[in-house]
């Protein structure tokens, strides 16, 4: 499995990460010599083992559904790169 | 008396409480001294004249059945602080200013610890060497121009050169036990649960966890009981019933079953470290322990498995950076264009490297091929250890397979970067305790650590054998104060 520019150019799409050429020829041999040291894991028969998707293995707790945090609207809006009232500002979405 | 800054923490504690030394005393101490210390850069954020207010504070009120009285402490730069910035080593959080606390840092300040400041760390904690950090590289204090490890870099090294009594740091894939390994400190990553996640900026989710990092074994056990607890706000959370660890804390290992890994004999590891572990084999035998040789057969999958896992965890915790609700923002001509620039400025090499690895192998068509195959390999990792302790007790291991590097000496070459982990994350895998502590030197004089492994929420059993090695091997830091003129 080798990662071409093309695919680092998919993945940087995907992870909404914009990425200049010479950038991505960096990229991608990094990429592949980490996924070269990933593919290690191929001689492993897995097949019948169950993956383990969390340490904690608990169940979760349920709790009431009620709120706690109450007028937080500032602090909500205090770290924003730009805001209005109480709104966050981002570029126009809809012409 | 003797100089503040070479007190133990229990001491500190010791002498506030018998009215011996003020907060405020001890408090300008470490502020002087961390003041002296800027070209180390172990700090981002200096909370100085605030901690000062608070001592003075404490020593006009003196409370003296909390745990940590009046004592001053700067912590890494991952866990929110509410009013202090944090920046978790990032541009794109360079301006951050939490209004609210971690679970962690609030238990620091309801025992009446005082945050002196914030440490320096990788990048979102994704490092070896502290060198992704948008804040600059960080000094070892034991050797200009040496790492201090990372990603708990600022922390390890602010603690080894005497910035802080103790810190706080967090181990995803030994970013504890690594650092305090290069510095000649002790670092513990608790079991998995054990510490509150509310509030640190999250890296990989099912592997992160938060821990003391400190100069001896007894302030370890203190720390440990200051920041473990449940808390309902962090759904992993573990209600254990967890103990008094520094009351419970005895060097008696008699009849302690203790195994070594054969596999974790790598090619290429120094002499040294394979005589330390000998040595730490022998300090536990002639303690009354006894030696037993396990096998963990899929070690060497560890490190593949971590580098798909907390990528893949990664890049799902990093997709909130994204410009509209809190941190850096970059001009864009629309949305996704702000997105993508946002990102692409906000992020250092090596965090936008990860994300992408995370989000290849979590992209339709390759889910199973990577994703849950690594789960599935981290179920075997796990089972690894659950065999073994049927047999043993506790695990010793080295800490790391070298001593620390030169600055600049790995950053080219990100697999050789990843390799420094390789004693530490099958621990994260398996959401185990560890500790790391000091216990000897290699030839250039830099320090060396052993870690102990042990059973899940065994964290008192694993600080009982450190404490037995600790005192058998009598460890000193050879600091000289090179970069203080």
């Amino acid at each position: 499995m080798t990662i071409d520019l093309k695919t680092v150019k998919h993945i940087s799409k995907l992870s909404r990460i914009s990425i200049d050429d010479n950038k991505a020829k960096k990229l991608s041999d990094d990429l592949n010599s980490i996924f070269k040291f990933i593919e290690k894991l191929e001689e492993l028969d897995t097949e019948k083992i169950e993956p383990l998707t969390s340490i904690a293995e608990t169940n979760l707790k349920l709790r009431k559904d009620e709120i706690k945090s109450k007028n937080i609207r500032e602090d909500i809006l205090k770290n924003s790169p730009e805001d209005s009232k109480d709104f966050f500002v981002v570029p126009k979405v809809v012409e | 008396m003797s100089n503040i800054i070479d007190l133990k923490l229990f001491e500190l504690v010791e002498k506030i409480k018998k009215k011996e030394i003020s907060s405020t005393e001890i408090a300008k101490a470490f502020i002087d001294r961390s003041q002296k210390s800027k070209k180390l850069n172990s700090y981002i954020t200096e909370n100085f004249e605030n901690a000062l207010q608070k001592a003075k504070q404490f020593d006009e009120k003196p409370d003296f059945n909390k745990k940590l009285p009046g004592i001053p402490l700067a912590v890494k730069d991952l866990f929110c602080t509410k009013n202090i910035r944090t920046t978790a080593g990032s541009k794109i959080l360079e301006n951050f200013i939490p209004t609210y606390e971690s679970t962690v840092t609030q238990n620091i300040l309801n025992e009446g610890g005082i945050i002196i400041g914030k440490l320096n760390c990788d990048e979102f904690a994704m490092g070896s060497s502290n060198e992704t950090s948008y804040f600059g590289n960080v000094q070892n204090p034991i050797y200009e121009n040496l790492v201090p490890g990372g990603s708990s870099g600022g922390s390890s090294s602010a603690l080894a050169a005497k910035l802080t009594p103790v810190t706080i740091g967090t181990d995803t894939g030994g970013s504890i036990r690594q650092p305090a390994s290069f510095t000649g400190t002790v670092g513990l990553k608790p079991t998995y649960g054990s510490c509150s996640r509310y509030g640190i900026v999250a890296f990989a989710s099912s592997l992160d966890q938060a821990g003391p990092m400190t100069q001896n074994v007894k302030d370890c056990a203190l720390m440990l009981e200051v920041i473990s607890s449940y808390d309902n706000k962090d759904s992993t959370s573990v209600d254990f019933k967890r103990g008094q660890y520094l009351k419970d804390l005895n060097e008696n290992i008699k009849g302690k079953k203790i195994g070594i890994p054969k596999q974790y004999r790598v090619d290429g590891m120094p002499k040294e470290i394979d005589e330390l572990w000998k040595k730490g084999m022998k300090i536990i035998e002639d303690n009354g322990g006894e030696i037993i040789e396990i096998n963990l057969p899929n070690t060497n999958y560890a490190l593949p498995t971590y580098y798909i896992v907390a990528p893949a965890e990664a890049s799902s915790n990093l997709a909130r950076y994204d410009g509209v609700k809190y941190g850096f923002r970059s001009k864009g001509e629309n949305l996704i264009d702000m997105y993508e620039k946002t990102r692409s400025e906000g992020f250092g090499d090596e965090v936008k490297r990860r994300i992408m690895i995370g989000t290849y192998v979590l992209s339709s068509g390759y889910y199973d091929a990577y994703y849950l195959k690594a789960q599935k390999v981290r179920r075997l990792i796990k089972n690894d250890f659950d065999e073994a302790y049927n047999k043993v007790d506790a695990i010793l291991t080295p800490s790391t397979p070298s001593s620390a590097f030169k600055i600049g000496e790995k950053t080219n070459d990100p697999v050789s970067m990843y390799l420094n982990d390789i004693f530490t994350v099958p621990i994260n895998l398996a959401g185990l305790p560890a500790i790391s502590i000091p216990a000897g030197h290699d030839k250039s004089g830099y320090p060396l650590g052993l870690q102990v492994i042990g059973k899940a929420f065994d964290e008192q059993n694993i600080l009982n054998i450190a404490y037995s090695i600790e005192k058998n091997i009598n460890f000193k830091n050879n600091i000289n104060d090179w970069w203080i003129n």
